[in-house]
């Protein structure tokens, strides 16, 4: 699939525009359907397309394991953090009215940075079992690559012996 | 009328959908199905005004589970053996079927306004959303406010799964398991290194 | 009849629901009941925003006329993340597929557990007879 320029082209194309979408989705999950969980499956799709046409080592390029395992920690610790900052504020865990003087735009303020963690956590999840799954493949091959060595060495010192 | 035509004809969809996945031997065909069952539930719930749900279901449901199945299948065989229908497990699901039709009829008519679920908390939540949290779609507000403690909650749940499948996969673990004696095992073990070799 | 008529979309997520539950109880291949798994819990969905459906209602985004009728939201938030869920608990499932085929050779139920046996025989063979 590497090889084909259509399907390169569409997908530098298409990447951008999903990003934007899921960015959307996310930041206006207030007003119509969204919202963190759907956002970060959407920009996870569309690192899961660079994947898939650019090859898995190439998108660990762009995107490596780590920005995954530290964005899985970062949006709990983000859902979390919220929680200890209206504790903080004076009120109950995740009361966000304690966040601003104005309560509606405390809750908008809560509800923004608790669904940007989810979205956070949600995305790195989805690419980190891609990444998963496929790079199982990689490892497999490197395994029996390895074995097929060992073999035709053993073989070499046996035919080496006899001789 | 129209929404029951609409309905029925998702429904039917999926019953078929269903019926012929339980059917079909080639896992890719399978995998496929699965991800039309869930593009094709993702419409249905547009129908029973669950926009969010369909939203999530065709990204998740359609879009990622579909791509690590395809992955999962990357990595073992792509036919299952032909499996003649059990006669337990046939007759243990058609008794629970029967079981939750008949208690189902317990249930509030569907669609009904004045169904104990529709009078209790949601009412408060559809006029509190308005009123004491200014958010238009009451389901991000329920999510994110109301049920802050629930979304907490499954948002670790995520985190786990995540460190669970990176701990069983993400290792450099031993080989593939070989026993030369057995010809149905080393035959399925070459076949794990011919795809290597194919992809590679 | 008025029974079925009052109840219909109930019955046919329960017929859904049942063919996923077969698919998970036969022995058989191990992808195949993932997939099984997936249209059991998906027909569960179904059921759960079906009981938060209101006839005449629309979906759950305020559009600040007084008039209009909602459908409940709070199937609606349990289901949204019962998903995300679902799909995280499913790769758990794909990923214990994988080693058990790498581990086994096999992955259908069947031939498993015959290899299972195999192994343990082979242990309490070699326990009781020492060389």
């Amino acid at each position: 699939m590497q090889d084909d320029p259509v399907i390169r082209v569409v997908t530098k194309v298409l990447i951008p525009a999903i990003m934007l979408f899921a960015l959307y989705v996310q930041f206006h999950g207030d007003y119509g359907p969204g919202g963190g969980f759907q956002a970060g499956v959407i920009f996870a799709a569309a690192l899961v397309l660079n994947a898939v046409v650019f090859g898995l080592h190439r998108a660990r390029q762009v995107w490596p394991m780590r920005y995954n395992l530290m964005g899985v920690s970062a949006g709990v610790l983000l859902y979390g953090g919220t929680g200890v900052w209206s504790m903080l504020a004076g009120a109950n865990y995740l009361d966000y009215f304690a966040l601003k003087a104005d309560p509606k735009a405390a809750q908008h303020l809560g509800i923004l940075l608790v669904e940007f963690g989810v979205g956070l956590t949600v995305a790195s999840v989805m690419v980190a079992l891609f990444f998963a799954f496929a790079g199982r493949l990689t490892h497999i091959r490197l395994v029996a690559k390895t074995a097929a060595h060992e073999a035709a060495d053993t073989e070499a010192s046996r035919a080496g012996d006899t001789a | 009328m129209g929404m029951f035509t609409v309905n029925a004809f998702l429904l039917l969809l999926l019953a078929i959908i269903a019926v012929v996945a339980l059917r079909v031997h080639q896992l890719f065909a399978l995998v496929m199905l699965s991800g039309a069952f869930s593009l094709t539930a993702a419409a249905q719930f547009v129908v029973l005004d669950a926009v969010d749900v369909a939203f999530t279901e065709a990204a998740v449901g359609a879009g990622i589970s579909t791509v690590l199945a395809l992955a999962t299948l990357s990595l073992v065989p792509r036919e299952e053996k032909p499996h003649a229908i059990a006669p337990l497990p046939a007759i243990i699901a058609v008794a629970a079927g029967v079981l939750l039709m008949v208690s189902i009829g317990d249930l509030p008519q569907f669609g009904a306004a004045d169904a104990p679920v529709h009078v209790h908390v949601a009412p408060d939540y559809i006029s509190g959303s308005a009123e004491k949290i200014g958010v238009p779609n009451v389901v991000t507000s329920v999510l994110a406010s109301y049920r802050g403690y629930d979304t907490l909650g499954e948002t670790v749940v995520i985190f786990t799964a995540a460190i669970a499948v990176l701990l069983i996969l993400a290792g450099w673990t031993r080989a593939p398991y070989r026993r030369e004696n057995e010809d149905r095992n080393s035959q399925s073990t070459r076949n794990i290194e011919d795809k290597a070799e194919d992809a590679g | 009849m008025s029974e079925i008529a009052a109840h219909w979309n109930y019955y046919l997520v329960i017929i859904l629901m049942m063919l996923g539950f077969y698919a998970v109880i036969a022995r058989g291949n191990m992808v195949k009941k993932m997939v099984g798994l997936n249209i059991f819990q998906t027909s569960v969905f179904m059921l759960y925003i079906s009981v938060g459906k209101i006839n005449g209602g629309t979906a759950p985004i305020l559009t600040g006329d007084p008039a209009s009728v909602y459908s409940n939201p709070l199937p609606h938030v349990l289901i949204l993340t019962a998903i995300v869920v679902g799909v995280a608990t499913t790769a758990v499932g794909y990923a214990l597929i994988i080693r058990i085929y790498e581990s086994y050779g096999t992955i259908e139920d069947d031939e498993l557990a015959v290899l299972i046996d195999s192994d343990e025989d082979a242990c309490e063979r070699a326990n009781t007879e020492p060389a």
